[in-house]
């Protein structure tokens, strides 16, 4: 069990090094959602979005899943450059902890995308989002679940393609429906029936319903219990399927 | 007792079109401080077997053990014992030389004041020293070999795995590379097992022969003796033994080492 958190300690250790070495690279995945709150926000200020909060309690905690969402799936791309590099195979070959070289890299990326989520909310703070800060630290909470359980199926398809070429349009083609249908940027409940209806089928829905509940200061909800049963089932099943494509495969 | 052997050891991958049968039962041995070249012309199965024997690819027949411990049901024990060095080195090229020999030891599971130290003494030993605060990217192609063997080597093992080690190397580079491998062996009695397909350096390196063909073993034995069985005197060319046993060379249109 020792020699499991030391490996993992090592494995974050060399990946957090590797990302503060690259500042730029640490502020560019805030850039998408800022320009959103920037350009986005305004525009739905004096819509009735939600019965209750403003309409940034209904849109920020949107950009802050959507931050996870497409930083997290794309995470997969430093692991095919690895491979070819064979970096994944000399590692495989030691005795280090397979979960281990699983863990080290899902923590460092949900640390990266925490804290670009912390600069969001600042922003948004300045814009006029006020919201309580259990909520926003429940939203942070749930940044973190969605980027360990992303990251993971990123890695573990990552591992199985040979090309960066192969990875990017299936990501692209993964997270454009599940931005739409879960509701990121208007909740879901505005629209007609069957889009309600749909949306119910994709699991971030009820992570972007709770993470609104939390920013209203609703924590005893349904909503925010059907949000942390669907994280964690999220969790539990991709790191599951990752830590089996790194005991197995990899090429 | 053999430190590295092999019995029977298969592998068949199951494809769209069926099943491939990639090695088809592999019989080897390697003793303390021997240098064993593996040959066989492309796609013999010589990958295969290394991902096998390395525990990155489980077999799925027949048996190996490499110092003492199975590869199927103590492959822990297998990474413990053995050293492997891919083709690719397996370096990152924006980590500096001391970061990844730190890191190497401490997957090895070693205290971060004894990878430091092993660090040094290592970098100190392959003529390293200089460049253990450069990138990995800034060294050298023989430099980059000196290297990804150090990482090979980080925690002494008893066999060390090498994958066409020499190849992409100049001529100085490689015979400097020969004389290491040599040198590793004769001081720590490190059991070496190496593919390549250049029949030069096996001829040079190793103290014996397996060359494999279509998944199996095919002929056995110190470079000498077979060229004696198959080429008819010891001072024929290797390639011509090469070519009696497989009906082939042994990589197309590569039989020279590059930049000859």
């Amino acid at each position: 069990m020792s020699s499991f958190l030391s490996d993992t300690a090592l494995i974050f250790g060399r990946y957090a090094r590797q990302t503060l070495r690259s500042r730029l690279q640490m502020l560019f995945g805030v850039l998408m959602p800022l320009l959103y709150l920037l350009f986005f926000g305004p525009l739905l200020t004096d819509l009735p979005l939600s019965s209750t909060g403003s309409s940034w309690q209904v849109l920020v905690p949107g950009l802050l899943l959507q931050l996870g969402l497409f930083g997290a799936s794309f995470c997969g791309f430093g692991i095919i450059l690895e491979k070819q590099y064979g970096v994944v195979e000399r590692m495989r070959v030691t005795p280090v902890s397979r979960l281990a070289l699983l863990l080290g890299r899902v923590l460092r990326d949900a640390a990266l995308f925490v804290f670009q989520a912390v600069l969001l909310v600042l922003a948004a703070l300045v814009m006029g989002l006020r919201a309580p800060l259990p909520g926003i630290l429940i939203g942070f909470a749930f940044v973190a679940v969605l980027t360990v359980a992303l990251a993971s199926l990123s890695y573990a398809l990552a591992l199985k393609v040979h090309t960066p070429q192969e990875f990017g349009p299936v990501i692209n083609s993964l997270t454009m429906p599940s931005m739409l249908l879960s509701g990121l940027m208007l909740p879901m409940t505005l629209g007609p029936k069957w889009l309600d209806v749909l949306s119910h089928f994709m699991p971030l829905r009820y992570l972007v319903d709770a993470v609104r509940a939390a920013f209203v200061g609703s924590y005893a909800s349904s909503a925010m219990l059907h949000g942390v049963l669907a994280a964690l089932v999220l969790v539990t099943v991709s790191m599951t399927l990752c830590t089996r494509a790194f005991r197995r495969s990899a090429a | 007792m053999a430190v590295l052997s092999a019995s029977g050891l298969a592998r068949t991958f199951t494809t769209p079109r069926g099943p491939v049968e990639a090695v088809r039962g592999i019989d080897l041995t390697a003793e303390r401080g021997e240098i064993l070249g593996f040959l066989g012309p492309n796609g013999a199965g010589k990958t295969t077997t290394l991902r096998m024997l390395t525990t990155l690819l489980t077999p799925t027949g027949g048996t190996a053990t490499v110092a003492g411990c199975d590869l199927v049901r103590d492959p822990l024990g297998v990474r413990r014992a053995s050293g492997y060095v891919a083709q690719s080195g397996g370096v990152d090229p924006n980590v500096s030389v001391r970061e990844e020999l730190v890191t190497q030891a401490r997957l090895y599971r070693l205290g971060k004041a004894e990878a430091a130290s092993r660090t040094e003494e290592l970098a100190a030993d392959l003529g390293l020293t200089g460049l253990l605060d450069r990138k990995t990217a800034t060294l050298s192609g023989g430099q980059r070999r000196r290297l990804d063997l150090a990482m090979g080597l980080t925690h002494r093992p008893q066999v060390l795995f090498l994958d066409e080690p020499t190849t992409g190397l100049d001529p100085g580079s490689r015979a400097d590379l020969w004389d290491l491998v040599r040198r590793i062996r004769t001081e720590h009695g490190t059991t070496v097992f190496l593919t390549t397909h250049y029949l030069d350096e096996a001829d040079a390196l190793a103290d014996r022969l397996v060359i494999v063909d279509q998944g199996v073993v095919v002929a056995e034995g110190t470079p000498d003796a077979l060229k004696r069985a198959h080429a008819g005197s010891a001072a024929a060319s290797l390639q011509d033994a090469f070519l009696a046993v497989t009906g082939r060379s042994a990589a197309s249109g590569d039989r020279t080492p590059v930049a000859v």
